[in-house]
């Protein structure tokens, strides 16, 4: 009954975290007026910001996806991944770390999107 | 940028007959439709916690059914997410959804693969490598430009720390 409980705190603090991103997201575009572009540019670099500063991997540890799921956490794994070869290699590695751990992401991004370009024909 | 520049050329013997930039911007915003801000915050909560969740529970499954640690599960959580979002693009049904639920669902990495999708599918008819290939990063290069910009300077910052601090 405990774990359960667990569970679904974990599901809960997801929602708030990830959803109260999404919102500071949409106060850029509608009070601060930025373009799409600009508030994914932006909310990328606060991502890496707070990795440095060291508070993103406690808000992972905290709210789980709410935390992974957002593009801030983008931010976040190429400045960790820089970190962690800057400690093992020393200087080099702040240019070959930064892609470590973000590989995932990016190159199911560009293979899912190629496969899909593929095969959908285009609306409208 | 071109019609600043053409008002700063008429600049001194003529009386511009247009408005200039900073007028034609007060005009703009004064016909703009306002914006309902609370609406769309709301429903951005809404939308990018319910993806969050989604993810949530993917990555419960991969830790439950995979034995991967809740950080291990992370990154193939976010393959599948992409996965659904791509599929869904291609379907038509996310841009729809989007435009429902602005920045809950462009902030989460759905987001960032529906962006990519979508131009790679729109620009199919020019070709793989000139219309897919060239026009895939259009909306997401800016995101990744400057994630790894800031990712270098802030490694930087640390190494030059570490030195100073003589580590």
């Amino acid at each position: 009954m405990r774990a359960v409980t667990q569970n679904l705190m974990q599901f809960l603090w997801a929602f708030l975290v990830g959803g109260g991103i999404c919102v500071l997201g949409q106060l850029l575009l509608d009070v601060a007026r930025l373009t799409p572009a600009h508030t994914m540019s932006l909310l990328v670099v606060v991502g890496a910001v707070l990795d440095g500063l060291g508070w993103y991997e406690p808000l992972i540890e905290f709210a789980g996806a709410g935390a992974t799921v957002p593009i801030t956490s983008f931010g976040n794994a190429l400045v960790h991944g820089a970190l962690t070869e800057l400690e093992t290699n020393g200087w080099i590695g702040v240019i070959t770390g930064i892609f470590e751990v973000t590989s995932a992401g990016i190159s199911a991004a560009i293979i899912f999107s190629f496969l899909a370009a593929l095969v959908v024909r285009p609306k409208g | 940028m071109a019609q600043i520049a053409a008002s700063g050329g008429t600049k001194g013997k003529f009386r511009p007959v247009s408005m200039s930039a900073k007028e034609y911007k007060a005009f703009a915003k004064a016909h703009e439709p306002s914006r309902p801000v609370g609406k769309n915050v709301l429903r951005a909560f809404v939308t990018g916690g319910m993806i969050c969740a989604l993810g949530q529970g993917i990555q419960q499954l991969f830790v439950t059914f995979a034995d991967m640690s809740p950080r291990q599960a992370s990154n193939p959580t976010t393959a599948v997410l992409i996965l659904i979002s791509v599929i869904l693009t291609g379907m038509g049904v996310y841009d729809k959804f989007a435009q429902w639920a602005g920045a809950g669902s462009a902030v989460p990495v759905t987001g960032f693969a529906n962006s990519m999708a979508s131009a790679a599918i729109e620009h199919r008819s020019e070709g793989l490598v000139l219309g897919t290939g060239v026009n895939m990063f259009k909306l997401a290069g800016s995101v990744i430009v400057f994630g790894v910009v800031a990712a270098f300077v802030i490694g930087m910052i640390h190494a030059i720390l570490d030195l100073w601090r003589g580590g």
